[in-house]
This record gives C-alpha cells, structure tokens and sequence, in this order.
C-alpha cells in the first residue's frame, strides 16, 4: 500500500509529454514519407502540395481560434456553423459591393462570439452548451437569409472581393496566404503579450488567474469573440473563391478543428497547447485525406476512420497525462 | 535572523487596546468587521489593526473565521458590517484586483498559481516586462525571474514548467510573486498557512524573506497552526474563535499554554468537573488482538509514524489542534489520502491496496468531518443517503432490493433515533443532529468493526450533540471500536479510555486512564518541554 511519487512515475511523464509534443510531427513526416514512396509524384507535387495546403487554409484559421479557446479551457462548437453563416452573409452584402461583403459577416459573427463569450466568461454558463446554442442559432440564421437554401447568393465576378479572394500569388491561394498571416499573428499574440499568457493562465488555473487579479472575464468573452471572428474569415474566403455562400457547408467543422487542436497536443482541459501543434495536426489530418483519395479505391470513410485513430492515441496519451497529475497530486490536509 | 522579534509591549494585552509597536503605524485597520453566510455568522464584530513592519499571527481553530477575515482584507468578500481601512482611508474593494492595485498580496494556502506555466511567467504574469510593439519581452522576463529569486537564494530554471518542481519551490515562487506584486507601494502580505508545505530548510528561508519585508516597513498577516513559527516570527498574535475576536497582544506577553487554551476556548487555571457530555465510564475495549492496527502512518507535510491501535469496544480519542493530524490520521485509515510509508491492518489482516472501498470491506467506517461536502448528499431522501454506502450487499443480480433496503432504513432509524417524517424526504430539510445520524446510519449499515468520529459533535445544537455521545457510547459497548476525533476537549476526555495526543502529524503524548484530563491534553498540544516566548535564535 506504499504509494510514493516516484522516479519510474516521473520518466512517464517526460515521455507521455515528448509523444504529446512531437508525436503529430512524426506522423506527418512518416505519412509524407510514405505518400511519396506509394505514389510518387501524383503525391509529391506542387500541384498535390497546392491542393493540400488550399484545403487546409479554412481549417487552419478555424484551428487557430479554436487553440485559443481550447487552452483557456473552453470549447467552441459553434464555428462550423459561424463559418457557413459567413459566407452567406458574404454573398448576400456582395450586392452592396467589397466593403460590405466582409464588414457584413464580420460584425454578425463577431457579435455572435460575443453573445458566447459574454455568457460563458461573465454568466459562468458551461461553454459547451452556450456555443451549442450557438451553432443552432447561427446555422438557422444561415438558413433564414437564404430562404431555406432555396436562394443561392452568387458574388459578381467583377467585384474587388472576387478578385482579390481567388488571386494567386507565386503560384499560392490567397486563402492560404491569409491563413499563414493569421497563424504568423496567432504566434506573437498567443505567445509574446499578455493577452495571451491570460489566456494559458485561465486555463490552467481560472480560480488561481482570479486570485492573481487577471481580468478572467474579459479574457474568456476575448477569446469567443476571436474564435467567431476567424471562423468568419474562413467563411469570407471560401465565398469569395467558389463566388457564392451556401448555408449547407461547414457542418462538422467544429470536430474537426477540434481534433486537429487536440492532435496537436493542447490539452482538452486547457492551460497547455501551442499554435505549431494545432498547425500539425491540421496538415495530419488533410494530408491523411489526401492519401486515401490517392490511393483511390478506399471510400472516403477511412479518412474519418484514420483521423479516429489518430485523435484517439492522442487523447489516450492526454489521459495518461492527467492520471499521473491528479493521482500524484497534493492532497489537502483539512 | 528575527535580531527583534519583539518590539517592548509599552501597553497590556487587552483585546480592547491592542498595543503598538513605537515605530509602528498602521497600514490595515478592520474595525467591526462582520460576515454571514446564509444566516451564519462567519465574522462578529472583529477588530484587527496590522502595522507597519510588523508580523501579526493569526490562529483559532476550524470555523474561527480567519479565512473569512483573510477574504475581507483581500477583497475576495465584501464584508457586511464594519469598515476596512487601508493607510488610514476607508477602502471598500471589488475584488482581489483592487486589493492588489492597493498594494495588498496573498499567498493562499491552496497555491493559486498555474502549474503548466513555466516559473518565470508565473511570477510575472499579468505584468510582464514588454518591450518593442507592447510584446513580451521574454528575455529580460527571464532575467528579472532569475534576479528576484535569486534575491531568496532559489536557484532554478526559471523556463521550466511550475508543476515540475517540488512544491516548496512553488511555495517560494508563490511567494516571490506577493512580494514583487507589492514592491511597488507595498504594504501588506498575507500569508495563509504558508509553510504547510515546507521543509524546515525553506522555513528558515521563508524567515528570512519575511525580515526582507519587515524591513521595508510591509505588515505581515501570518496565518498558521503552527505555534512554533508564530512565536518564532510573529510579534503581535490575535485568536479567533467562533467568529469573534478572543485576543490580540504581543507574543511576548502569551505563553503557548494560554494560547492553546484560548484557541479552544478554555482557561488554563480552570478545572472542570466531570458531567458535561453524556459519555458514561470509558470504555477500556476488550482484551486481545486490536481489531484495528495502523503503525508508522507516514504522508508528507501530514503525517509521520503515526501509530494507532483500536481494540473492540474501545474508544480512543485523537486530540489536537487544526492540522496537527488528527483528521489526516482517520483520512489515512480509511484510505482516502495515499500514504508514502505505513502500515494499516484489520483483525489481523493487511490490504494491499489500500482504498476506502477497500477499508470499508475491511470493517472500517468514516464519518468525515465535514458533514456537507463529504458526507450528505443534500438533495437525497433519508433512505437513499442511509443506504448509500450498503448498495453492493443490498443489491441482487444488479438490482437494488427496495424491500431489503427499507428494512435496513427502518432498523437504524429505530436505533439511531433519528427524527423523520417519512424516510423519502431529503436529508437537507433534516436538523444537523439528525443529518449526522443518517451518517452514522450509513456507516453502521456496513456492520464496521471500527468507526472513525470526526468531529461527530460539530455544528449541531446541544441537545443533538448529547444524543450522539449517548450513541457513540452503546455502540462502543456492543463490541465496535470507535475513533474519535474532537475540539471539544471535554468529549475526548469523557469520551475516550484513551488520547492521542498530536502535533505536527506525530504523536507527541499518549494518556491513559486518570491521566486523561483537558490540562494534560493542552500541555501536550502547546509543548509544554518547549520554552515559551519568542524563540529568537540569534
């Protein structure tokens, strides 16, 4: 019945916390290596490359607010149908020109990840089901201003919006480019001001940032409002590209966002997590489906089917984690 | 270190006009400070004056209300009487920012920093050092983390994460960052409980730093159980109890008997007569074998060798102060809090994992102290929180046998007189006496071979509380050996053929028989072997 924090217990640790760090990067680099050996150049091309990292930008700029979320030790559901709302709303301000079309969803979306943060950092309501009511409210509303999806929006071609939304720079969309500025700014933000060290701050500790006189509320209702707000983005972006909004997309984006975020090593119960790792697990997750589609005769089904596995290891190494913090952890003598 | 631990007491000791220091000017002033909590008084009309560049100790026993004056002067509660000023201007604060901006800083006894966070952004956070473009400046942040522990001989990676290091370590950085919060206009630091988790080597740091800040003319708030370290670092002491204010003086002036007797409410020249529970003659158990055997219990900054036997049908009594490890010691049996080393054996037989489902297969059953959090489940008919603990033995191939569990229900409430209505009303319309009944119901119903007694008594009126030592003694008497751990010395010395006496997680006296008495207790809870007065080590 001896039980003694001991060394074997501490060496766990520190590789449960190595296979959490760099466990998504080496999946990504054995699948890359494996791609390019099975498929060769229909894998390893600047096309493939293109297409993979086009398909990545949305997810990327959703991931990156849902980082932030889920390290201040909350959860957004409500992105993916943020997400679909924004590019309606992009088509729909389109008749109204440029400005209109990306002032439109941002201020919606941004309120709506106020009306989010709002409940969950000053009400204290349970973050899950206030964006849960979120990702309802947003997907009607998406609904609503197409008329049941029964009236496509469609963007002119000739508007700046359009122009800018599917130029190309050396060869590179300009959603990728914007998904690479905003990550870029994620960094600093999340990890060089004090925004961002509230934001680890809270969620390892909300009660501990209390005592510490951090301003919790604020910080919380901050980073809804940014997860919203890059959610909207996304959905600008992808209306600008495929020149219409359509209030069916998005449905699932949550999860997936999440599951890159926890590949990527943030821990689902926040205070730690990082924006590379986030980044990881996104490219994981699009260029296993990019593998599946290579190979060609395996349903898309088994792209969901290795992202599981993949997020499931992930979270069975968290929870190892977890069990050795609280099982070795201080008691309170009363 | 403390060359003064004393500054000359010119006045007496009286409550009323607490004496100060020469050089002293006061820096907090709670005057009438009063607190409830859903009816409860909390705090009565407490005064409390700290003053420049001194240590003020502040002691009393569970419910005393020191948590509750600590959140005041922190701005974690608004009081709901009285007035609290701060340098002479009345302050009312909205929160623990306020209070911070204030200059006031607390090192809570639960450590309130982020352990995944590396040690110099825990020290820093919420002020860091930026630079170009308002960023962080990362390096000169680890510079400055180094700078200031340095200045209390830590020496650490200050990149490394909080959690990672020892928890006296967290400890010193806890407390580097009250100090460095308040360099800047400092005024007071509150230090609550802060070395439950210190080895003595950082308690002679930790001595140090506080002469650093006494120095620099910062009052002190030193919250501990610890009479060592108050009479070794404090000047001035003031005892709560029950929510109002039993005595400020200077240490100097209080010899530890005194002290432990106000704590616990009695006066050391007063002896009283037998009578006062409804404990009949001890119970002296039977001879044989103990039916519980617990030796060298051992968890750090808890417990260390204790050693604890129960025969059938003996009652023995735990006594000491707050921390000193009575209730660690029950938590420990019954296998609630992991032990590092120690040995705990029922009737001969030795579990080896130890876990209170384990202990109560074993006969052992606990009645926490704390009735509400640990024990009732508020919102439960009688019945249901009665049979609780008993559903393994009352359930059939998965399913709950009702008319087995309506027989248990009506068996105890039968012997234990617990006053219901109807067993499917909820436990929280029940008195406190009654409630604690349903416990001792739900404890029994396992058919124990040991009890352990919590504070039984806590909390519950009079009448209740004589009811409940009735029990306590007829089910000693039917063969179950009984664990029991009270403040209220009288109930341990009735109640108990035999005393444990405990201080600092150990057992530091042994009583027996004549030798039970509420002054031989007192005298080994203070150390009587240990001279009184301020130690001042120079």
């Amino acid at each position: 019945m001896t039980r003694a924090g001991s060394a074997p217990a501490e060496h766990r640790e520190r590789a449960a916390a190595l296979v959490r760090r760099a466990g998504a990067p080496l999946a990504l680099a054995v699948l890359l290596v494996v791609g390019t050996a099975a498929f060769g150049d229909g894998f390893a091309s600047a096309r493939n490359a293109g297409n993979i990292a086009l398909d990545s930008s949305y997810l990327v700029l959703i991931a990156v607010g849902m980082t932030f979320v889920i390290i201040s030790g909350g959860i957004d559901l409500s992105v993916g149908s943020v997400f679909a709302l924004a590019g309606v709303l992009t088509a729909y301000g389109a008749q109204w020109g440029s400005v209109a079309a990306v002032a439109l969803p941002l201020v919606v979306c941004g309120l709506i990840g106020l009306a989010n943060g709002l409940l969950v950092g000053r009400a204290r309501m349970a973050p899950f089901i206030v964006t849960l009511a979120a990702l309802l409210f947003a997907r009607g509303l998406a609904f609503a201003a197409s008329q049941e999806g029964n009236r496509v929006h469609l963007i002119p071609a000739d508007l700046a919006l359009t122009r800018i939304g599917q130029a190309r720079v050396l060869g590179v969309g300009a959603p990728v480019l914007v998904a690479l500025v905003v990550f870029a700014i994620g960094l600093v933000v999340l990890n060089r001001t004090r925004f961002g060290q509230a934001v680890y701050a809270i969620g390892g500790s909300s009660e501990g940032a209390e005592l510490m006189g951090l301003p919790v509320a604020r910080v919380k209702a901050s980073v809804y409002v940014l997860s919203a707000l890059l959610a909207a983005v996304a959905g600008i972006l992808v209306a600008a590209q495929t020149s219409s909004g359509l209030p069916t997309i998005g449905e699932g984006r949550e999860l997936e966002a999440i599951a890159a975020v926890v590949i990527g090593g943030t821990l689902l119960t926040g205070g730690a997590g990082t924006l590379v790792g986030t980044l990881v697990g996104v490219l994981l997750l699009k260029v296993v489906q990019n593998v599946i589609n290579q190979i060609g005769t395996l349903d898309a089904y088994y792209q969901q089917l290795a992202s599981g596995v993949f997020l499931l290891v992930v979270v069975l190494v968290q929870a190892g984690l977890a069990r050795r913090r609280t099982g070795g952890g201080r008691g309170v003598p009363t | 270190m403390a060359e003064h631990a004393a500054a000359p007491p010119p006045g007496g000791d009286s409550p009323d006009s607490p004496d100060r220091p020469a050089n002293g000017t006061p820096t907090i002033e709670v005057t009438d400070v009063s607190k409830h909590f859903g009816g409860i008084a909390a705090l009565d009309r407490v005064s409390l004056t700290l003053l420049a560049g001194e240590v003020h100790a502040l002691v009393g026993e569970n419910g005393a209300g020191k948590s509750t004056l600590i959140k005041i002067i922190t701005g974690v509660h608004p009081p709901d009487g009285g007035s609290l000023r701060h340098r002479g201007a009345e302050v009312s604060f909205g929160g623990p920012r306020d209070a911070q901006a204030a200059g006031i800083s607390t090192i809570y006894q639960e450590l309130n920093l982020v352990p995944q966070m590396s040690v110099a952004r825990n020290l820093f956070l919420g002020r860091e050092p930026r630079g170009r473009l308002g960023l962080i400046d990362t390096a000169g942040m680890h510079r400055a983390a180094r700078q200031v522990l340095g200045r209390y001989g830590v020496a650490v990676d200050v990149r490394r994460p909080l959690g990672e290091l020892g928890l006296g370590v967290q400890q010193m950085v806890a407390m580097a960052r009250a100090v460095a919060t308040t360099g800047r206009g400092a005024s007071v630091v509150v230090m609550d409980e802060p070395t439950s988790s210190l080895e003595p080597r950082e308690v002679d740091r930790l001595a140090e730093v506080i002469d650093v800040l006494r120095a620099d003319g910062v009052a002190v708030l030193y919250v501990s159980h610890r009479l060592d370290e108050v009479f070794r670092l404090a000047q001035r002491v003031t005892v709560l109890r029950d929510g109002r204010r039993v005595h400020t003086g200077p240490v100097a002036a209080t010899d530890r008997l005194g002290l432990v007797a106000m704590m616990l409410g009695r006066r050391v020249d007063e002896v009283r007569a037998h009578g006062r529970t409804r404990f009949g003659e001890a119970h002296t158990g039977r001879a044989g074998e103990p039916v519980l055997r617990a030796s060298g219990l051992t968890r750090r900054h808890a417990l260390s060798g204790v050693d604890l036997e129960v025969h059938a049908g003996e009652v023995v009594g735990l006594a000491g102060l707050l921390g000193s490890g009575r209730s660690e010691t029950a938590r420990a049996v019954f296998g609630v809090d992991p032990l590092d080393s120690g040995s705990i054996s029922v009737a001969g037989a030795t579990a080896r994992r130890w876990s209170p489902a384990a202990a109560i297969a074993a006969g052992i059953g606990l009645v926490s102290e704390d009735r509400k959090a640990e024990g009732i489940i508020a919102d439960l008919s009688v019945r249901d929180n009665i049979v609780l603990a008993a559903l393994p033995r009352l359930t059939r191939a998965g399913f709950v046998s009702d008319r087995r569990c309506d027989e248990v229900v009506e068996v105890f409430v039968r012997r234990l007189r617990i006053k219901i209505a109807d067993p499917d009303q909820p436990v929280r319309d029940l008195s406190g006496g009654n409630q604690q009944k349903v416990l001792l119901a739900r404890m029994l119903c396992l058919h124990p071979r040991v009890l352990l007694l919590d504070e039984p008594t806590r909390g519950i009126d009079v009448g209740a509380k004589a009811e409940i030592q009735a029990l306590v003694d007829e089910l000693a008497a039917t063969g179950l050996g009984v664990v029991l751990i009270s403040s209220e010395l009288e109930e341990v010395v009735e109640g108990a053929s035999r005393v444990l006496v405990l201080r600092d997680g150990r057992v530091v006296d042994v009583l027996t028989g004549d030798g039970i008495g509420e002054h031989q207790i007192m005298s080994a809870i203070a150390g009587a072997s240990d001279e009184p007065g301020p130690a001042g080590d120079g």
